[in-house]
């Protein structure tokens, strides 16, 4: 393996810093976290991926203390951490409404963790500077946290949260209250600042692109549930379930049935009166059973002729386009109904365009271009 | 600015009027130079003179603010502890119960308050005097305290106390630290209404004051019944100078903080 490559996961001899050991939380009657074990190593910039209600913020307060599983454990460096209450934690959180103390100042928020332990006033000092330095804060020092922007104001509670150089740094949906401009580039500085000081990293986000973004590994969560723990391009170009494949980015989901043909290649009957679709796939599919087929509409070709050698083709004609400036994307509808997606970059100027409502097309994908997925 | 219709216009005057026209009439006769409450006989300021003189008068006021400082500083502590346990402590056992129960003696007849005090420092054997009047105070406006306490803390964004505790502080450094310095505005105007309402108090203080403590609005109260004297006058006038100075003085200081916060917000926002 190149050692170049940061995979620890793919390591058997690396030692996690985070364990989830079949960890449950129930609040009363509902199940927050059922049953959950997960791995988590050192210098990752791990993202819990979910909707509202999927249990990532539970996750997520039990490693920073604030709650303890009802059944399980959470190792931290091998060490059993549930006992422990979260002013002896070794772990930071920056919160997602930042929490800035509103009668301390900008550096006096930032020295508050580094003052509980006591640190040697000359220490200190540095510290704070060191941190107003990496957050590009010293002109704001002396500002009260209602004295500054609110770009600032998360860079105040990134720079608090790290001051006191925890082993863990959580950060609960540290980007939401931003608008988008500063969000992107928010992500990037947070990236730089994760590998300048090589601190793991924890985020809950339900914004998938941030997510994709950030991370090196994306955990995504439904109803207390792991639906899926991997790197970003595998979450997206190898989903595990139609889940998995249709909360991350677009997709086009056809259902239909799978019938071997050949070594890991499929026919699937999808429609009354049309041709089977041929796809690749990995893992094993018995003769009829029902499956789902995910193609990204970026992987399907749109044209005014059927391409003489695709090897899936459908026709149709052209039902709604969406622009997006850099790209767009053409919802084509097939004579039995089905709307399949077909994205295209805009390389001409949009008068030029070769399509538009009402036309008649052909849609196309290659063998390996989707993911035949089970459920 | 819109000009007020005549309606407007006499039904302010008509409300203010009778809101203000007793007190106008104490203070203007406070200044009178007659021994006579009712008749006018030109402008001085000899009661004031007067009023320092009169020993009793002046135990009494010594007696007043000693008792509403220490019973308003000890409501404020109970009436703190008490919100801050019930807002905060989630569904225990009998919560809805106790803060039904916190909230009763606003509502008590004060006559009733008054004399089961009064039973119990008898049936306990404790002497009346500066000591139960504090005491019995306390009991009645660190509720006061509660209610206003509460309502700031059910406002108070939690995650600011778990970031103290994520940072490294003990449950009760957090609140030293944190808390109180966010709810001090609170905290001091409930120990503002504790000690107005323990200055003016004159129901329960005369069931538990003694022959040694006397305060203020019971003095007055048994002064008044041997007829009203202009020095009694005077003495009510300082009583509404004070409060009212202690109003506005409040009141402005709340609204130029209001009014610089928003301002400095406004120019972070424009610094984006």
């Amino acid at each position: 393996m190149n050692s170049d490559v940061f995979e620890p996961w793919e390591d058997p001899q690396a030692k996690p810093l985070i364990q989830f050991q079949n960890v449950t939380k129930r609040f009363g009657e509902f199940t927050a976290i059922d049953n959950l074990s997960l791995d988590i190593f050192e210098r990752e910039f791990f993202a819990l991926l979910g909707p509202s209600g999927c249990g990532k913020t539970t996750m997520m307060r039990m490693l920073a203390g604030f709650e303890t599983p009802t059944e399980g454990h959470i190792l931290l460096g091998g060490q059993d951490i549930d006992p422990i209450p979260p002013n002896k934690r070794a772990v930071n959180m920056m919160f997602q409404s930042y929490a800035l103390f509103p009668h301390l100042s900008v550096w006096e928020n930032i020295a508050f963790g580094l003052r509980r332990d006591n640190m040697p006033k000359h220490d200190l000092d540095e510290r704070v500077e060191e941190m107003l330095r990496l957050t590009r804060l010293e002109q704001f020092a002396r500002r009260k946290p209602h004295q500054i922007s609110g770009g600032q104001r998360q860079r105040v509670a990134l720079a608090r949260s790290l001051a006191k150089a925890p082993k863990l740094l959580l950060l609960d949906e540290p980007l939401g209250a931003l608008d988008k401009k500063l969000r992107q580039d928010t992500q990037f500085e947070l990236m730089d600042i994760q590998e300048k000081t090589g601190t793991t990293f924890v985020i809950v986000t339900h914004d998938q692109e941030e997510a994709m973004t950030v991370a090196s590994r994306v955990a995504v969560m439904d109803q207390g549930q792991l639906m899926q723990v991997a790197t970003p391009d595998r979450i997206y170009e190898n989903p595990a379930s139609v889940y998995v494949a249709d909360f991350i980015g677009d997709v086009n989901i056809i259902e239909g049935r799978a019938a071997p043909s050949g070594e890991d290649t499929y026919q699937i009957d999808w429609a009354e009166g049309q041709a089977p679709l041929t796809a690749s796939s990995s893992t094993g599919f018995s003769n009829g059973q029902s499956c789902h087929l995910a193609i990204r509409p970026e992987k399907v070709t749109i044209s005014a002729e059927r391409p003489a050698d695709a090897v899936n083709a459908v026709q149709g004609k052209v039902h709604d386009i969406a622009y997006l400036g850099n790209l767009s994307t053409y919802h084509v509808e097939l004579q039995n109904g089905t709307i399949i997606k077909a994205q295209t970059a805009n390389t001409r100027r949009i008068s030029r365009r070769s399509f538009t409502w009402e036309d008649p097309v052909w849609l196309s994908w290659t063998a390996t271009a989707a993911v035949l997925l089970a459920h | 600015m819109n000009r007020l219709s005549w309606f407007n216009t006499v039904s302010l005057t008509l409300g203010f009027a009778f809101l203000y026209i007793p007190m106008i009439i104490l203070i203007v006769f406070s200044f009178n130079e007659s021994k006579l409450v009712t008749v006018w006989a030109g402008f001085s300021t000899k009661w004031y003179g007067e009023l320092l003189q009169n020993e009793a008068f002046l135990d009494a006021a010594w007696v007043t603010i000693r008792v509403a400082v220490f019973s308003s500083t000890l409501a404020t502590i109970l009436g703190t502890a008490a919100a801050y346990v019930l807002v905060r402590s989630g569904r225990f056992f009998g919560r809805t119960l106790f803060s039904g129960m916190i909230y009763a003696p606003l509502v008590m007849p004060e006559v009733i308050t008054g004399l089961s005090l009064l039973l119990l420092f008898i049936g306990i054997g404790l002497d009346r005097g500066i000591l139960t009047i504090v005491l019995a105070h306390t009991t009645f406006s660190m509720c006061f305290v509660s209610v206003v306490v509460s309502s700031r803390l059910i406002t108070f964004d939690r995650s600011l106390e778990e970031a103290a505790l994520d940072l490294g502080c003990s449950p009760a450094q957090a609140f030293r630290l944190v808390t109180l310095p966010i709810i001090a505005p609170a905290v001091i105007s409930g120990w503002l209404l504790a000690f107005t309402l323990s200055l003016d108090d004159l129901v329960i203080a005369s069931f538990t004051s003694g022959p040694s403590a006397t305060t203020l609005p019971i003095k007055i109260f048994s002064a008044v019944r041997l007829g009203v004297s202009p020095e009694i006058n005077a003495l009510s006038t300082i009583m509404i100078a004070v409060v009212t100075v202690g109003v506005i003085t409040a009141s402005l200081v709340t609204k130029r903080a209001m009014v610089r916060q928003r301002q400095d917000e406004m120019a972070a926002a424009r610094t984006e």
